[in-house]
């Protein structure tokens, strides 16, 4: 069975991909984004990440499209005649050709890294999720705590970006 | 799990740093709108005891949070250069933005969270953890470029600079993905091992160097991948643009300088031929385009571009398969000494170009500069040192930096190289010194009227004094700052 | 059992799409979806090696891309809000100070 839901998450991924960028409604592009994004969270299943399928779907398809949609919806934009920079055909070929290289990479190199400590049964053991905390907080608490500041950070410049823009005077010291 | 007291204590500067950022955010809703340049001085203040602490453990090498950051004398070299950076900003920020009629305390908040990132880009021995620490400093440096938010120009900045930072961001993580895949680890040193057993061959790990070279190219902005540079540096408020052509891009200099040496060291043959054409397109497209510039910020931003151009001089002997561990080290000391060099120097030509905004000039265009000399003699005068430095005439900090580029590359056997960049600076004294003749040759324009007083605040005048003794003191005497980056190279092996 | 450079094929092409979606599009809403579609590439490598090589890290390291991801569109659509109260125009080669 897992070939077949393999082929079939990939396929519709890389059709969602394809269509996120060739559509001209802004819109549509969001809805075919969100396409993939369920898909791939479907190929997540796939590879015993349960706690990433559930997050995928909580974060990306559920708070960041949505976002999306939100501001082009709030835009209200009209679809442009013109959906393409003037010169994406020269762009097109060189994609493709870097599309080749890729999938020529990708048959021939071996992806050797070193195995881990982390079976497939000792992870089904506790759950995926068990051992995503566990490693977070031990191996990787630094990065946690990084992406805290980050959050942080985020929150603060959408904040100073999203008021409405007055000129602050101050008199001299 | 056990709270890691040794590691916190490892990392106390970066704490400091992100703590501050905290209470200088969490201090102005209550601070007056005129007591906002308090925030300022408590920022200060601040780097000034992480000063302190780094230098009290320069020599020392830790690796702390597993080994994912390494504390080295190479860190600790970029962290001092960052504070004094990021301290000079702060300082300079506090006349500017209240011209500009946009002081508000989180801009504080923003460059220290910056910093943060720059930091743990520096010290950081894992792939994820540099990535982590790009994007913060980016994020913050995306909100400050569009700070103006009521001028379209500095909104247009902002949106530029993040789609091209996220874009790049995008594809240097696609690489550290595949990387991952290679060596099963994100840390350098495994990667180092990964690349010695899978030997040169593996399609995968070439087209991982690819895409970091790619990645990290946006971020020190290299040819091809400037054309962000100029619009973003127009764009922005000046204290900011002088804060990413110095900080920003010093801290991603020292980042990709520790990937391509430690973790990508054993692909050297691969990646030198790549960064020798890099360096020279760089060096050629910088200094060329800047003729034509009529916009201050606009050929500085180029001039930032063609100095991006002769550090990569040094990181190409660096790079060297050929030569020996000596020669090698020699030309990374050289980009860590050219950096500073670069940072005093390019710092004081956006300083003079924020005071003469203060001034009550427009003081972007450089006809704008016509007749300076007359109307604020000393503010020609330090324009002069900095234009001088920068097209690299003795005795300034320029003329040294650039020498011992070029010695680096003489030295490696490199001499055609040297000779390329040695004509590029000539052209470059073409541009940097019409400014001065700018200034000095022609009268004013009597019927601009602008008589303006120059109206200094004591933090500007800090700013510039510094800037200045920078220059000149780095380029009598630079001794001390060449042993302490001979002492500070990553070590070769 | 899927091999893994299946996988690998998977995201290089959607990592591709996404580039050429970067590189083509006009709307910069949509080019920031297409870099998107280039994060979703690197979260499918990144799980599918931590499947194969049993390395519980690859999840790991998707949860703080992911992160990263979300925070940076919070901002990168507070920008884009901003620049279209003050120029009605989200095209990027109608940006008029600042030439794409």
């Amino acid at each position: 069975m897992v070939p077949v839901f393999f082929s079939y998450f990939s396929l519709v991924s890389i059709l969602a991909g394809v269509l996120t960028v060739a559509l001209p409604n802004p819109v549509h592009c969001g809805l075919a984004l969100l396409t993939l994004l369920l898909h791939v969270a479907g190929l997540f299943l796939l590879l015993n990440a349960e706690f990433l399928f559930v997050i995928q779907i909580i974060v990306y398809a559920g708070a960041i499209v949505v976002l999306y949609l939100f501001v082009l919806m709030l835009l209200n934009l009209k679809t442009d005649e013109r959906v393409l920079h003037h010169r994406y055909a020269v762009i097109l070929v060189a994609a493709a050709a870097i599309c080749g290289g890729l999938l020529l990479m990708a048959l021939r190199s071996p992806f050797q890294g070193a195995k881990g400590h982390a079976p497939v049964e000792a992870v089904l053991q506790d759950g995926g999720s068990y051992a995503i905390g566990i490693t977070i907080f031990n191996e990787y608490l630094l990065q946690f705590e990084i992406v805290g500041v980050f959050l942080l950070g985020a929150i603060i410049g959408a904040i100073v970006l999203a008021k409405t823009p007055t000129a602050v005077d101050v008199e001299p010291e | 799990m056990t709270l890691p007291l040794g590691d916190l204590v490892a990392i106390i500067p970066e704490l400091i740093v992100a703590t501050v950022a905290c209470l200088v955010l969490v201090l102005d809703p209550i601070t007056p709108p005129s007591r906002t340049h308090w925030l300022a001085w408590l920022s200060v203040a601040s780097l000034v005891a992480c000063f302190g602490i780094t230098v009290s453990r320069m020599d020392a090498t830790v690796t702390a949070f597993s080994d994912l950051m390494i504390l080295d004398p190479y860190a600790g070299y970029w962290k001092l250069l960052l504070y004094v950076v990021t301290a000079l900003t702060i300082l300079l920020s506090l006349a500017y933005l209240r011209v500009e009629r946009i002081h508000l305390g989180e801009y504080y908040g923003l460059i220290l969270l910056s910093l943060a990132g720059m930091m743990i880009m520096v010290s950081a021995a894992d792939l994820l953890v540099i990535y982590l620490g790009t994007e913060l400093m980016s994020l913050s440096l995306y909100v400050l470029a569009g700070f103006k938010r009521f001028e379209v120009r500095s909104l247009e900045a902002s949106a530029k600079y993040f789609v091209l930072g996220s874009f790049s961001s995008g594809i240097l993580l696609y690489g550290i993905s595949l990387l991952f895949g290679v060596a099963g680890s994100t840390r350098l040193s495994a990667i180092a091992a990964a690349v010695g057993t899978h030997g040169l061959d593996d399609p995968a790990l070439l087209f991982a160097m690819i895409l970091l070279v790619v990645g990290f190219g946006f971020k020190i902005a290299v040819v091809p991948f400037h054309m962000w540079t100029p619009d973003v540096y127009e764009g922005s408020p000046t204290s900011v643009t002088a804060f990413m052509a110095v900080a920003s891009k010093a801290a991603s200099f020292a980042a990709f300088l520790r990937v391509f040496l430690e973790g990508l060291g054993g692909l050297r043959e691969k990646w030198y031929a790549l960064f020798l054409v890099i360096c020279v397109a760089t060096l050629i497209l910088g200094n060329v385009v800047a003729i034509v510039q009529t916009n201050i910020k606009r050929m500085l931003a180029y001039s930032s571009i063609a100095h991006a151009g002769y550090a990569l001089i040094g990181v190409v002997v660096a790079g060297q398969a050929a030569a020996d561990n000596e020669t090698r080290a020699l030309g990374l000391s050289s980009v860590m000494l050219y950096l500073a060099m670069y940072a005093f120097m390019t710092f004081g030509a956006f300083a003079v170009v924020a005071l003469l905004r203060k001034g009550g000039l427009e003081g972007e265009e450089i006809e704008d500069f016509t007749g300076l000399a007359k109307r604020q003699p000393l503010a020609a005068l330090l324009m002069l040192v900095f234009m001088v430095s920068l097209a690299g005439i003795p005795p300034t900090a320029g003329f040294i930096g650039k020498l011992y580029v070029f010695m680096a590359a003489v030295n490696a056997g490199l001499t055609w190289l040297a000779v390329v960049a040695v004509l590029l600076t000539a052209v470059s004294a073409y541009y940097y010194l019409r400014v001065v003749m700018v200034m000095y040759m022609r009268e004013p324009d009597p019927s601009a009227g602008l008589v303006s007083r120059l109206t200094t605040s004591p933090a500007l005048t800090l700013v510039l004094a510094s800037a200045f003794a920078g220059v000149i003191l780095l380029g009598l005497f630079p001794d001390p700052l060449v042993s302490i980056t001979t002492s500070a190279v990553l070590p070769f092996k | 059992m899927v091999p893994l450079s299946y996988y690998v094929i998977l995201s290089a092409v959607v990592f591709i799409t996404g580039v050429v979606g970067v590189l083509i599009r006009r709307n910069i809403i949509i080019i920031l979806l297409s870099i998107e579609l280039m994060l979703n590439a690197t979260n499918i490598n990144f799980v599918a090696f931590s499947h194969y090589f049993q390395n519980i890290a690859g999840q790991v390291f998707v949860f703080f891309a992911l992160t990263v991801a979300a925070s940076e569109v919070a901002v990168g659509l507070a920008i884009i809000i901003a620049l279209y109260r003050s120029k009605s125009t989200i095209n990027v080669d109608e940006f008029q100070l600042l030439k794409w």
